[in-house]
């Protein structure tokens, strides 16, 4: 589904950030990307959310490469990733509603045709009674659950998250780890990225991607040359 | 499409805002200023016009021999020689009755019995309006008949005293054509400043859309919108109070029948223009909009 192959990472003249990055992530795999801070985390999650292209080496996302890609063939690539940010990044004057309901209308999905889905998302978050409050009304937890509900509405084949649990407390840390993992039973495949050990140890099967000074930790081999799961 | 077709919901990606930025009050002044410029020029342009055109092909003969008799018949004589000629339009002895009335406005109404006026020696003179566009062979071939049927005479060319004053009035035009395209482009600068501004307001937003898949045509209709219709109310307003000045000026022209007035008027080509102005002014706007944005675009992977 996603592959690195000898990616490197520079922001201008200055040193690689990221050097050397090779793995393959695999069809309906859940990863965590763990690292101190200043590892690359961020710019990693970047390249794979297509926010970032690489400065060397190869990338290449659902078969395709996305080094030489054009940029107007990018969105059709971004409507199939979900992204949640550390920060929510959730359009303040936009209600929760319409905030989970915007990748459907960039789709160009009818009014009629999203009410549904929107709906039965603002259930899955517990937010149906909030569902007209705009973010600034709403607490850091439930800011959280919508800006979760509006990466996954479109049923993303890639789920990328930035430190979702960084702004909540352990209880809801671990609501919104049972909604990431939900969605990885549906098919998705999900990247996190975190500091939190104890959400690591929370789901089974989940592989570990370890940065270090720009450089992913992969002493087995396992992440470049995965298994195969069937 | 001059202001795209955004759906109701996608507009709503943007704050409602409307009128609350000194956009469209700087798009109004640029706009009135703009059509009051137009005005200007198109009616200073068909003044020159008009008067290029009358004075291009005229000549006075002044015929001063001193014997009043002779004079007449070198007139008379020349009237009727000239009309015969085929580089000659139309010949006509001016009479000595509208010499006078001309001279009352300076010497004062004598109502025809002033002996003063009467004993005045007023040349004879007759108007001579060419055929067709050889203006300098007609002038000699003029020359020769006068010198035959009025010898001493001379020959005025309208131009050479109404030139100056249509050559000051077309530069006059050409100076209001200047401004319009110098406000067009303040206009545009306006319209580019505020994409730009638009763009650095709302860039989260944008990165955020454009992270959920939307194209850059898709956020670039959004703001195209939003700045067609503020720089839109804008015109409106400025075209509203320019065409209020100019109704009120072209009133007041009403009164003024006399002279070189007469010739600046706008025509109905010169109104067409005026209302298509506003009308290019918001395509202006809306296409600078759309290439600011994009532009701004693809500069965000």
């Amino acid at each position: 589904m996603v592959e690195f192959n000898g990616v490197g990472l520079r922001y201008g003249p200055d040193a690689e950030v990221l050097s050397d990055i090779s793995f393959n992530l695999q069809p309906g795999s859940f990863y965590f990307l763990t690292g101190p801070s200043g590892a690359g985390k961020t710019s990693l999650l970047k390249m794979l959310y297509l926010a970032q292209r690489p400065s060397r080496g190869i990338v290449r996302l659902f078969g395709e490469d996305l080094v030489s890609m054009p940029r107007h063939r990018l969105p059709g690539f971004r409507r199939r990733i979900g992204v949640v940010f550390q920060d929510f990044r959730l359009i303040p004057h936009l209600s929760a509603r319409d905030n989970i309901a915007l990748p459907l209308r960039i789709a160009g999905v009818s009014e009629e045709d999203l009410a549904g889905p929107v709906g039965e998302m603002l259930s899955w978050i517990g937010l149906d009674e909030r569902a007209h409050a705009f973010p600034p009304t709403l607490s850091g937890g439930e800011q959280q659950r919508v800006a979760i509900a509006r990466a996954v509405i479109a049923r993303p084949q890639l789920l990328v998250a930035d430190e979702p649990t960084g702004n909540v407390d352990p209880d809801m840390a671990m609501r919104l780890l049972g909604l990431f993992e939900a969605l990885n039973r549906l098919g998705t495949t999900v990247v996190v990225a975190t500091h939190d050990i104890h959400l690591i140890s929370r789901i089974e099967n989940a592989q570990m991607m370890r940065l270090e000074k720009g450089r992913l930790s992969d002493p087995t081999g396992a992440l470049r040359y995965p298994p195969n799961r069937s | 499409m001059i202001i795209p077709r955004v759906p109701a919901q996608h507009r709503r990606l943007l704050p409602d805002r409307r009128l609350s930025g000194p956009t469209p009050w700087v798009i109004a002044i640029l706009m009135l200023l703009t059509l009051l410029s137009a005005a200007a020029g198109i009616g200073l342009a068909r003044s020159a016009n008009a008067i290029g055109a009358a004075i291009a092909g005229r000549v006075t003969v002044q015929i001063v021999t001193a014997n009043p008799v002779t004079r007449a018949e070198q007139a008379s004589a020349l009237r009727r020689a000239a009309a015969a000629q085929p580089f000659v339009r139309t010949a006509r002895a001016v009479e000595q009755a509208e010499l006078r009335a001309t001279l009352d406005q300076w010497f004062g109404s004598a109502e025809g019995d002033d002996p003063v006026l009467n004993s005045l020696p007023l040349p004879a003179l007759v108007d001579i309006d060419f055929v067709g566009e050889d203006r300098s062979g007609h002038m000699a071939q003029l020359r020769a008949l006068v010198a035959r049927e009025a010898p001493g005479a001379r020959i005025i060319p309208h131009a050479e005293w109404l030139g100056p004053v249509a050559r000051l009035i077309r530069s006059l035009a050409w100076v209001a054509g200047a401004l319009v395209i110098l406000m067009t482009l303040a206009s545009a600068a306006v319209v580019i400043m505020t994409a730009r501004a638009a763009l650095g307001t709302h860039y989260t937003t944008i990165e955020m859309l454009h992270m959920i898949g939307a194209t850059d045509q898709q956020i670039t209709r959004l703001f195209q919108r939003r700045i067609a219709i503020d720089t839109a109310y804008g015109i409106a307003l400025g075209s509203a109070v320019a065409a209020l000045i100019l109704l009120l000026i072209g009133w007041q022209w009403s009164g003024v029948t006399s002279g070189l007035a007469e010739t600046a008027s706008l025509g109905p080509a010169g109104w067409a223009l005026l209302l298509a102005l506003p009308l290019l002014a918001i395509a202006l706007a809306a296409l600078t909009a759309r290439q600011t944005l994009l532009a701004a675009l693809q500069k965000i992977l």
